[in-house]
């Protein structure tokens, strides 16, 4: 029923992942169906659909987030190149995965420690102590972030002092202290208003050039905006994958064209 | 300026006025019987405390501090009793903080979500629940005479650990529950392990709500008399516990931990059983001791609370 292939990606495009006949259970319920899907690097891929659809089941697999919860299974594969380790195998630690693998979250979730030490505690938990390595990296992502400006005076502030969309860019620079491979964002602007969403979608147009990255939207315009690829998923599978002008000018798919011009979701 | 013509006659308004504070009656009588129930509990509590305060103040020197008890009312002091009762509460905290916080983290974070939890689960609610006289009766049995530490300060300090570590184990775990999970999610995403989520998060998050259970549980124990009396605790004791340092053999002695004492509230008991009356104004001035030592931990608790409460919101 999908219609996806990577000769959806253009011939030079190098991958960053590969995810091949992807099934995932919580208990008995399957969430995810058979789902292939190639992942380009330095590239936007977005991930629509309706709420339940399964998007950020799906996106919480690459990060192995759902291991963190009982009940759970994973078939098939993600395979993470250049290596090519399959990510959901379970003998492959899901902490080695996260740390080369970041992600944003929906709703800001700075920790209630100072903004110096949001940003370094990635790093932190690598076991780095060089106060000097650790100052430059903070500097780095939150420059990477668009924050530093805003925040280079107070670095020792509360991270809960800042607003809405600061907190969110703040858990940006915390995702990219690590230099991670891929950058996962789930709705990071679900909670923002227009001028702060609009800030991280500039954001992450500049950030794919360094960091390849997911993104999974409820907003079919913010796909529009920011990716290079969308994926459309309905009821746990990937119904169609391609470049994203195709997917909003002609999609291949029936569902695809009545989700996008608003008829049902 | 025109007006408009009135089309329907005008509504009854009286009668909805009259509706209005016919309900509003109720208001007011459910007023008035919530500010007397308010005043019965206060003012019992008042007369209580007045009584003591009026009995126990003119007795409350320095000297009152500073003395052993005696056989003469008026020579008559807490020494024996306030040191025991600090030394056993340090017994108490040591033990019960790091058994209560490790038991309610391994329930929060670490153990699965099956039956055996919830029973223990359940257990340990009931547990606090369970009058002080039978944690007096099973540590009779077991500290005192089992393990040999016979009528210590050691076996009050466990007594009463056992008795608060209900108590710390349900605040630890309500303190790590208020953790948001998506804070935990962020944790693990930077690529933590349990124990680096455990510590770096989840401790010092919690850490307030956890002080707060621990000093209301210490604050529980402080007051505590059927098990310390069911353990065997002296009623008449004129001597200190040995001291911990100034031992020229050793830094520090432990030799305290096995010595016979007394407590506060057993002290109260010892003299208000006394026939004569300046006896019970020694009781009244040790219960006022008493009290205040209650009230400030609760106070502390509770400065903790507030004074956390506005760094960390959710």
């Amino acid at each position: 029923m999908s219609t996806i292939s990577t000769l959806a990606l253009k011939p030079q495009a190098e991958l960053k992942a590969q995810v091949n006949a992807l099934n995932f259970y919580y208990g008995d319920f399957q969430a995810l169906k058979g789902i292939d899907f190639p992942v380009e690097k330095n590239q936007v891929t977005a991930l629509i659909g309706p709420s339940g659809c399964g998007k950020s089941t799906f996106l919480r697999c690459f990060n192995r987030m759902h291991d963190l919860y009982p009940n759970m299974r994973y078939e098939g594969e993600i395979l993470l190149y250049p290596d090519g380790v399959n990510i959901v195998d379970r003998h492959v630690d899901p902490i080695e995965v996260r740390m080369r693998i970041s992600m944003v979250f929906q709703k800001p979730n700075p920790f209630p420690k100072s903004i110096y030490e949001n940003v370094a505690y990635g790093l932190r938990v690598r076991g780095l102590r060089n106060r000097a390595l650790i100052d430059e990296k903070v500097e780095e992502a939150l420059s990477a972030a668009a924050l530093w400006n805003e925040v280079k005076d107070r670095l020792n502030d509360l991270a809960f002092n800042l607003s809405g969309g600061q907190q969110q860019r703040l858990c940006i620079a915390r995702a990219l202290a690590t230099d991670p491979e891929i950058l996962l964002f789930d709705e990071p602007t679900s909670a923002l208003d227009p001028i702060a969403t609009a800030k991280i979608e500039e954001l992450v147009d500049e950030l794919k050039e360094k960091v390849t990255i997911l993104i999974v939207t409820h907003n079919m315009q913010q796909a529009a905006r920011v990716s290079a690829y969308t994926a459309f998923m309905y009821i746990g599978e990937l119904i169609e994958f391609d470049d994203t002008k195709k997917i909003f000018t002609n999609p291949s798919s029936k569902l695809t064209e009545e989700y996008i011009t608003g008829r049902f979701g | 300026m025109t007006t408009l013509p009135l089309t329907s006659p005008a509504a009854d308004v009286d009668a909805i006025r009259r509706l209005i504070a016919r309900h509003k009656t109720w208001d007011w009588l459910f007023g008035l019987l919530g500010v007397f129930a308010l005043m019965f509990a206060m003012l019992v509590f008042a007369m209580l405390f007045g009584q003591m305060l009026k009995n126990g103040l003119p007795h409350l020197s320095w000297d009152f501090f500073t003395s052993f008890p005696s056989r003469r009312a008026a020579s008559a002091g807490i020494l024996s009793a306030w040191v025991g009762t600090v030394l056993v509460m340090l017994v108490t905290a040591l033990v019960a903080v790091p058994l209560g916080v490790g038991a309610g983290i391994y329930l929060e974070e670490y153990a699965p979500k099956n039956l055996l939890t919830d029973i223990i689960e359940i257990n340990v609610t009931n547990l606090a629940g369970v009058p002080s006289i039978i944690y007096g009766l099973l540590a009779l049995g077991l500290f005192v005479y089992q393990f040999g530490l016979g009528q210590s300060i050691a076996a009050a300090g466990l007594t009463l650990a056992l008795l608060i570590l209900p108590v710390v184990i349900v605040a630890t775990r309500e303190a790590i529950r208020t953790i948001p999970q998506n804070i935990r999610e962020g944790a693990y995403a930077c690529g933590a392990t349990k124990w680096q989520v455990v510590s770096h998060h989840v401790i010092p998050y919690s850490l307030p709500g956890i002080m707060t259970g621990v000093i209301i549980g210490l604050a529980r124990a402080i007051g505590e008399t059927a098990p310390i009396i069911t353990i065997g605790a002296l009623t008449f004791i004129a001597f200190l516990p040995p001291s911990p340092f100034g031992n020229p053999d050793q830094l520090i002695s432990f030799d305290w931990l096995t010595a016979p004492f007394t407590v506060m509230p057993i002290q109260m008991f010892n003299w208000i059983s006394r026939p004569e009356e300046a006896f019970q104004a020694n009781a009244a001035a040790a219960g006022l001791v008493l009290v205040v030592m209650t009230l400030s931990m609760n106070a502390v608790a509770i400065w903790i609370r507030y004074h956390f409460r506005k760094k960390i919101k959710w």
